[in-house]
């Protein structure tokens, strides 16, 4: 007799919960229904530029009220195969669409157009006590997986190399793994950061510290951190990121940034495509931590 | 069925909405986490190795999380217990009323700083202490999380602790006194102990908020998966680990279901603890 209270209390608690749990669902389905003339865009893709390009669906939703844009990541990938499936306008791309899939989409008679929107330039910082003031792409690689791990082997003072990355969820950890580390894992004994601020936040208190940050983030600490310079090879100069040449190429541990629509782009989507590459876009790009194009 | 039947139910309802909501959880954690069990099977779990993203072999060792909860946890318990047991019997037994008035507050005052603060105040503040004191090229480390984390657990201990002692009769006291034993044998001899399994109960209370800790940990302790003793060395935690991952990982993918894994881990030995005070209180008579 006792348990019978309980158990029906219970029971009456999880029928309870259960209603309230369904209660919220029918509202969310009414669409902003209003003039009648809204148009809508959809962008996916890339989890890198989601930032960048919410921050550009904002503005330009303020600029032409009746447009409507939904911006969702989900990776690279994903974002082409929508553009496939049709099921996006546009897809936003941290990497080029492969041979591939341009035959895929070919066969649904969808031709991908590529747009070249942005850079993303990774720039290498370390504590300005060091001397050490430019590297060798390989060399980077070999601190980064751990088979160097004295400043002194590569030409610095005998201290040990303090090695700082950032959280596996970052899309500049898989990107720097993937161009610089060529696939490697990161070295077991790398701190891990929680973002860009701790990051250069530590570097700058600590002397024998090296990590990564976007270009952008770089720039403003100029004060706290020093940027290096670094050659692609060891027989070639060493060259330190810009704006400039990381849009010559000159500066290797970069990457563009695309935009791709399923043909070539009419109407809302190619307002919001010369939206992105005018000059306020650009500024957009600057301010989101990434490399404008000139 | 009268009314007083029903309204009975609406109240055991009430009060046992919280085994629900732990059955719930639990029954929702292993439904996440259990495709995981098929591919690539619970062993994967045993590996000496964290590393959740890789282009050659992804590596889901819970192993290097726990030693790393277990090396902080232990680290915060180190320096938190002595302190707050002697806070808790100075504040209960020893302090005159203006004393306790002024350090009662502040101790609770303490107890209500956000995480997330006392971990910028870690970042900020301790670790440059740390990095300086020890002579070493950076404060991220377990030492300063664990020192962050003794700064959580000490008002905790300290109120439940005081409670405890405070909740040993008058009659032990006077007694002790009328046999002729000074002050401090009192205290020594026979409140203290008479308290104990509260204090015991209130240390296990510490720990389970020490282990539960995420943000301040997530903050200093430098993130890299050892499995190591040596406090000058970073660790990840296994709350560290689901909070900086979790966020991003692929719906899904084994990588989520791995760090479900590491939340059942983590449960499993909350609960553990809660199990061992229980027993505890109720070995020494003080289940109220």
């Amino acid at each position: 007799m006792k348990y019978r209270g309980l158990i029906l209390g219970v029971l009456a608690t999880a029928i309870l919960a259960g209603l309230t749990g369904c209660g919220n669902n029918t509202g969310d389905k009414q669409q902003a229904a209003g003039s009648g003339q809204t148009r809508y865009l959809t962008i996916k893709g890339s989890d890198t530029m989601v930032h960048l390009v919410s921050e550009w669906a904002e503005a330009f939703m303020q600029k032409v009220p009746t447009a409507d844009l939904s911006v969702t990541g989900g990776g690279s990938g994903t974002g082409i195969a929508a553009l496939i499936n049709n099921t996006t306008d546009v897809c936003a791309a941290s990497r080029s669409i492969k041979e591939k899939e341009i035959a895929l989409a070919a066969e649904k008679n969808i031709h991908p157009t590529e747009f070249k929107v942005a850079m993303d330039g990774i720039a290498l910082v370390v504590n300005p006590a060091n001397p050490i003031s430019q590297l060798t792409v390989e060399q980077v690689k070999k601190i980064f997986t751990g088979t160097v791990n004295n400043w002194k082997q590569v030409g610095g003072p005998d201290q040990p190399i303090l090695v700082l990355s950032r959280e596996s969820s970052s899309g500049t950890f898989v990107f720097f793994q993937e161009h610089v580390l060529d696939k490697q894992d990161y070295s077991p004994n790398a701190r891990s950061l929680p973002g860009t601020s701790a990051m250069i936040q530590n570097i700058a208190t600590d002397a024998w510290t090296i990590g990564y940050v976007g270009l952008g983030y770089a720039q403003q600490a100029a004060d706290k951190v020093k940027t290096l310079a670094i050659a692609p090879a060891p027989d070639q100069p060493a060259i330190a990121p810009s704006v400039a040449t990381i849009n010559s190429g000159e500066y290797v541990i970069a990457r563009p940034l695309f935009l791709y629509t399923g043909g070539e782009p009419a109407g809302l989507t190619k307002e919001f495509l010369d939206f992105a590459l005018s000059g306020p876009g650009q500024e957009i790009v600057r301010q989101a931590g990434y490399v404008p194009l000139q | 069925m009268g009314r007083d039947r029903v309204i009975q139910i609406g109240f055991v309802g009430v009060a046992s909405s919280s085994i629900l909501v732990v059955g719930l959880i639990f029954l929702f954690l292993f439904k996440e986490a259990a495709p995981f069990a098929k591919h690539p099977g619970l062993a994967a779990l045993l590996d000496n190795q964290w590393i959740p993203v890789s282009f050659q072999k992804e590596r889901f060792g819970i192993l290097p999380l726990a030693a790393g909860t277990v090396l902080v946890t232990s680290i915060a318990m180190l320096v938190s217990v002595p302190l707050s047991a002697l806070a808790a019997v100075y504040i209960a037994e020893v302090a005159q009323p203006l004393e306790r008035e002024i350090l009662k507050p502040f101790i609770e005052i303490l107890a209500s700083i956000p995480s997330v603060v006392l971990g910028f105040f870690g970042l900020v503040v301790l670790a440059p202490l740390i990095k300086q004191f020890f002579g070493l090229n950076t404060g991220l480390n377990a030492l300063t999380g664990g020192l962050l984390l003794a700064l959580m657990a000490i008002p905790t201990i300290v109120s439940v602790s005081e409670d405890a002692i405070n909740s040993v009769p008058a009659t032990y006291r006077n007694g002790s006194m009328a046999l002729g034993a000074s002050r401090m044998q009192t205290i020594w001899r026979v409140v203290v102990p008479a308290a104990l399994p509260g204090i015991l109960g209130a240390v296990m209370l510490g720990t389970g908020r020490v282990i539960g800790e995420t943000m301040a940990v997530l903050m200093v302790t430098g993130n890299a998966a050892l499995i190591t003793a040596n406090p000058l060395s970073p660790v990840r935690t296994m709350t560290a680990s689901i909070a900086a991952e979790m966020g991003e990982v692929p719906f899904g993918s084994i990588h989520y279901q791995a760090l479900f894994w590491v939340g059942i881990v983590l449960l499993l030995i909350t609960f553990g603890l809660n199990f061992v005070a229980r027993r505890i209180s109720v070995r020494y008579g003080m289940m109220r």
